[in-house]
């Protein structure tokens, strides 16, 4: 019932086209259904399904726009709710910053459908779920997870020419698992667009091991060290540094983009050379929507080629003023990475640190893009090759940008968060404190 | 990637980030936001139809929540409007024990039919989730209160303040904050009004009107040959209130140490964005810190969220016992330290109340989500740990013979669960002003409102910046710092305690957007301390180039 075809949702946004009156409209028609089950102490705690469906019209006289919406879809409600977008618009003060519509864009093609993840059945999630608690009751843990999943559509048209449509799934599962006697902890997250590449027997085995691996953690003096971080690591720091790219922020002085005396980073080098991260929708592993909310088409596109700064991102209205092409948020960020395994790159370490994960990670300095944040679920520490032990866990305050200046290797690139980002071995990572948490 | 931070794109400062909308939430023209929804005798009508149905299903116990969550926000920086935000979500969730086993359901079609519906759905999902079950729920008693109300004892509605006046408020502070030196500011109302109705099969129909209020900006001061940036962030708090908060009366006004203008049951916009440009620019030269180890004098608008991450969180019973560790983590605060009636949270000094009932804060209720009425009780007793916060299924646990009152879902269409009270520092009982605090100490660091903040998934291991820092010299305000982060280790950090001043400098601040649960819930609370001195406390300098 929330997922309208492409010629159904056609249909809808042509009717609310021709009820308008305005200077322009603009009809976002979105829908999905969901699912979700959670479990703690090796049970099942909540299950749920949610599903909805929501018409979003905008109308604009000039610089003035009013939006209203509605989930009834019969004639009477298209026109009532095009109506109510009209008199909000009348009414509202004029926003020097608005847009009008765009004229009809051309998109590629998307990845983003995939069939098993639109049939996943409450039955499937208990499974999944049992498949997690069964293997951990059975080794003195505790299993604690959540796993879940959507299927969904975005649609919308103008009165410009625009239509756009996209089919999307996703799951999300993320597992933490602890010893019984509370001293060990581990934790394994995996996201897909399709639940066929889903295995929580898999994920949860290695949080097993990395629970019971590590619930003998020394004490070891915080400082600079060598690091290897798994890619769940690293893609917070980096998605944050990508977040912190908008041209606006960089050209009013107000990010790490910007330069001193004024004007902004784009086209400098400020990382190691061998970092290259771009963005592209079409991309099989990590497929994005190829347009964005306001219709604008995604494109494969350089973020930083070879430690340069290749692109920040413009939303229309500063692309306008500033008097370049606008340039959207990426739906996806992929890292370039090596060929080495995480086995080859600990084989090649004499002395570092295993990172599982960073948690609780918040801005401390976005002049310098200074984060603080702490390591968990899985901390080790690396001797002539080998994990020669579990450390207790530790607070860092660090840079991406100091990170990625400080690169040694790049490895194999995992799918984390929609996003491919490599193993990355880092040396004179900062860790400032230590914790007792586990 | 996530569109979390699609708002920061837009030069948004942090607080930005997150808009509270309810589930569901449509947007709606303002006018709706004044109209009434249903009246009690048709909720009644309702729950009524909810309760028979589950009760016939197999429900041993059911509670239906039919709620209306309306959410406005104006959204302005320097001279623009740049959006008005006004949400309506409309439901009705039912929640049930069928088999020993919790249910839950919910639908936006609030018609007997539909909520029959979702009662029948609700007992279903208890019956199957009973297989997987390992021991049957426990509910603590409850009294039925019959048909009762409150509302949160607002003086000014927010919703019927003209938005033309709301937007006329925060340009003008935009104004002068541009006037007195500012490169930019970001200023966002926020209003917040839930109308919950709740009802249970223990013999309760509790009608909740409860009002939320918080305006915040985020100054930023530029220094162009440099390169560096600053931001200070607005000294107001999110209140329990309505629009009254912003009436900026004298009696309100603090001036505190270091010359700061502070607030307290009422916030003037106008005159702290003028006093933020001017400090704004200020830290831009103000002295780097050298790292090192600190006395600090923590302000009640800075300490609220220490209070909250190390004190409020550890002790949330849910987090305790494990159902919150693949998410916000699990507590050093182990059921075997609290059996010892003797683990040490903290000095002498210290005393922790939690509750749900001060006037003005955000977790202000009659009743909490499960119809549990509310009140205040001990977490820390002269430092020794002696409760937890915990409902109607968690109580028996801890020996407790009546549920905390604690419980608290965002929306209609989420399932309520242990939240956060109002977790509160006590005034010491001695008089003792701020200044008297700060002149017995030799070498120090007074901090002013909240800025960075983490803390470890077990709550021991924790670091926070703040806005303003003061040095302190033998006893004296001896200039502006900056750079400056403290860190330490939340039972290390209250045992160094030494000072609380009275309650005549206690405070309420506090957080709209309290996360936990999967999928994620949003809860606003607050937290009350007046100005506290910790020894000894290891300061870092937080500079670096790149």
């Amino acid at each position: 019932m929330a997922i309208f075809s492409k010629d159904e949702a056609r249909a809808i946004l042509e009717k609310v086209m021709k009820f308008s009156k305005a200077d322009a409209c603009e009809a976002n028609l979105n829908g999905s259904n969901g699912g979700n089950i959670r479990y703690a102490r090796n049970t099942v705690s909540t299950a749920g399904e949610n599903s909805d469906v929501t018409l979003v019209v905008q109308s604009n006289f000039g610089k003035k726009s009013g939006t209203a919406t509605v989930n009834e879809f019969d004639d009477a409600s298209l026109e009532k709710v095009v109506r109510r977008s009209e008199e909000l618009a009348q009414l509202a003060p004029e926003n020097p910053e608005f847009m009008g519509p765009l004229e009809q864009q051309t998109y590629g093609e998307s990845k983003t459908y995939a069939e098993a993840t639109a049939k996943i059945t409450p039955e499937y999630r208990a499974q999944a779920a049992a498949n997690s608690i069964n293997p951990a009751a059975a080794k003195d843990v505790t299993a604690a997870g959540f796993l879940e999943d959507s299927y969904g559509f975005a649609s919308m048209m103008n009165t410009k020419g625009l239509f756009a449509y996209n089919r999307s799934t996703n799951v999300n599962f993320t597992v933490t698992m602890r010893t019984n006697d509370g001293l060990g902890s581990g934790w394994a997250t995996r996201d897909y667009n399709d639940v066929s590449k889903l295995d929580t027997a898999e994920a949860s085995k290695i949080a097993i091991e990395k629970a019971v691996k590590s619930s003998t953690a020394k004490a070891i003096e915080p400082g600079k060290y060598t690091v290897i971080l798994e890619p769940a690591a690293a893609s917070d720091l980096l998605q944050n540094m990508l977040f912190s790219m908008g041209a606006r922020q960089a050209d009013e002085g107000r990010s790490f983009l910007a330069k001193k005396g004024g004007g902004t980073k784009l086209g400098e080098k400020i990382v190691d050379e061998r970092v290259n991260i771009y963005t592209d929708p079409f991309n099989t592993e990590v497929p994005a929507s190829p347009w964005t909310q306001d219709g604008q088409a995604r494109k494969k596109m350089d973020i930083l080629k070879n430690g340069v700064v290749s692109n920040m991102f413009y939303d229309r209205y500063w692309a306008e003023k500033q008097g370049v092409a606008p340039v959207p948020f990426p739906g996806n960020a992929i890292m370039e990475g090596g060929t080495a395994s995480l086995e080859d790159m600990i084989k090649d370490t004499k002395k570092g640190i295993l990172v599982t994960r960073f948690w609780y990670i918040r801005t401390v300095d976005p002049q310098t893009l200074l984060y603080t944040g702490l390591t968990r679920d899985g901390t080790f520490y690396i001797e002539n090759g080998k994990i020669a032990y579990p450390v207790k866990n530790f607070r860092f305050n660090e840079s991406p940008v100091i990170m990625l200046n400080n690169l040694e290797t790049l490895g194999k690139q995992v799918r984390t968060d929609g996003n491919l980002i490599p193993y990355m071995k880092i040396r004179d990572f900062t860790f400032s404190s230590l914790s007792d948490a586990v | 990637m996530r569109r979390r931070d699609f708002v920061q794109l837009a030069g948004l400062g942090a607080g930005a980030m997150m808009l509270p909308v309810s589930a569901f939430a449509k947007s709606v023209d303002p006018s709706r936001l004044l109209e009434p929804a249903l009246d009690v005798i048709q909720k009644k009508r309702l729950a009524d139809v909810a309760l028979n149905a589950s009760r016939s299903a197999g429900a041993s116990y059911t509670d239906v929540r039919i709620g209306r969550y309306l959410n406005q926000f104006v959204i302005t920086r320097e001279d623009k409007v740049q959006n008005m935000v006004n949400t309506e979500s409309f439901g009705t969730g039912i929640r049930v024990i069928a088999n020993g086993t919790w249910g839950f359901a919910s639908t936006n079609d609030v018609t007997e039919e539909g909520i029959a519906k979702a009662a029948r759905q609700a007992v279903a999902i208890a019956k199957a989730n009973s297989k997987f079950q390992t021991s049957p729920v426990e509910l603590v008693p409850v009294k039925g209160y019959g048909e009762v109300s409150y509302k949160t004892p607002i003086k000014k509605n927010g919703f019927e303040v003209t938005i033309k006046d709301k937007a006329d408020l925060l340009l003008n502070a935009n104004a002068r904050a541009m006037e007195n030196g500012a490169s930019y500011i970001n200023n966002i109302l926020f209003l917040v009004n839930e109308q919950k109705y709740f009802a249970s099969s223990e013999g309760s129909y509790i009608d909740q009107d409860v009002h939320r209020t918080w305006p915040f900006f985020t100054v930023t001061a530029i220094d162009k040959d440099s390169g560096q940036f600053k931001q200070r962030g607005s000294f107001s708090a999110p209140v329990g209130m309505g629009y009254e908060y912003l009436d900026g009366r004298a009696e309100d006004k603090i001036i505190g140490p270091a010359g700061v203008t502070l607030y307290d049951k009422s916030y003037d916009m106008v005159e702290d964005a003028t006093m933020a440009a001017q400090q704004v620019k200020e830290i831009l030269s103000a002295k780097s810190v050298e790292p090192g180890k600190y006395d600090l004098a923590l302000e009640p608008s800075h300490l609220w969220l220490t209070i909250h991450e190390s004190v409020g969180h550890p002790l949330e019973l849910d987090r305790v016992l494990g159902y919150e560790a693949n998410y916000a983590g699990t507590s050093f605060a182990t059921l075997d330290k609290w059996e010892t009636k003797k683990f040490n949270y903290g000095s002498k000094q210290v005393n922790f109340v939690a509750d749900k009932t001060q006037v003005g804060s955000l977790g202000a209720v009659g009743w909490d989500d499960e119809g549990v009425k509310t009140k205040e009780w001990d977490l820390v007793k002269d430092g020794t740990l002696v409760n937890y916060q915990a409902i109607r299924d968690q109580a028996k646990i801890i020996g407790e013979t009546e549920s905390h009152g604690c419980c608290y879902a965002d929306s209609w269409s989420s399932v309520q669960f242990q939240r956060m009270a109002n977790v509160s520092l006590k005034a010491g009982e001695e008089q003792l002003t701020p200044e008297q605090l700060i002149g017995g100490i030799d070498k120090g660091v007074y901090i002013v409102k909240d800025g960075s903040f983490s803390i470890d998934q077990q709550r021991y291991n924790f670091q926070f910046g703040g806005q303003l820092f003061f040095e302190i010299k033998n006893g004296k305000i001896a200039g502006m710092l900056k750079d400056v982060a403290y860190q330490s280790n939340t039972q290390e950090f209250w045992n160094s305690c030494v000072q609380v001043c009275d309650s005549r400098d206690y405070r309420l601040n506090g957080s709209f957007f309290d996360g936990k649960g999967q999928p994620g819930q949003s809860s606003a609370v607050s937290h009350g301390s007046a100005t506290t001195r910790f020894n000894g406390i290891n300061v870092i300098n937080t500079a670096r180039s790149i």
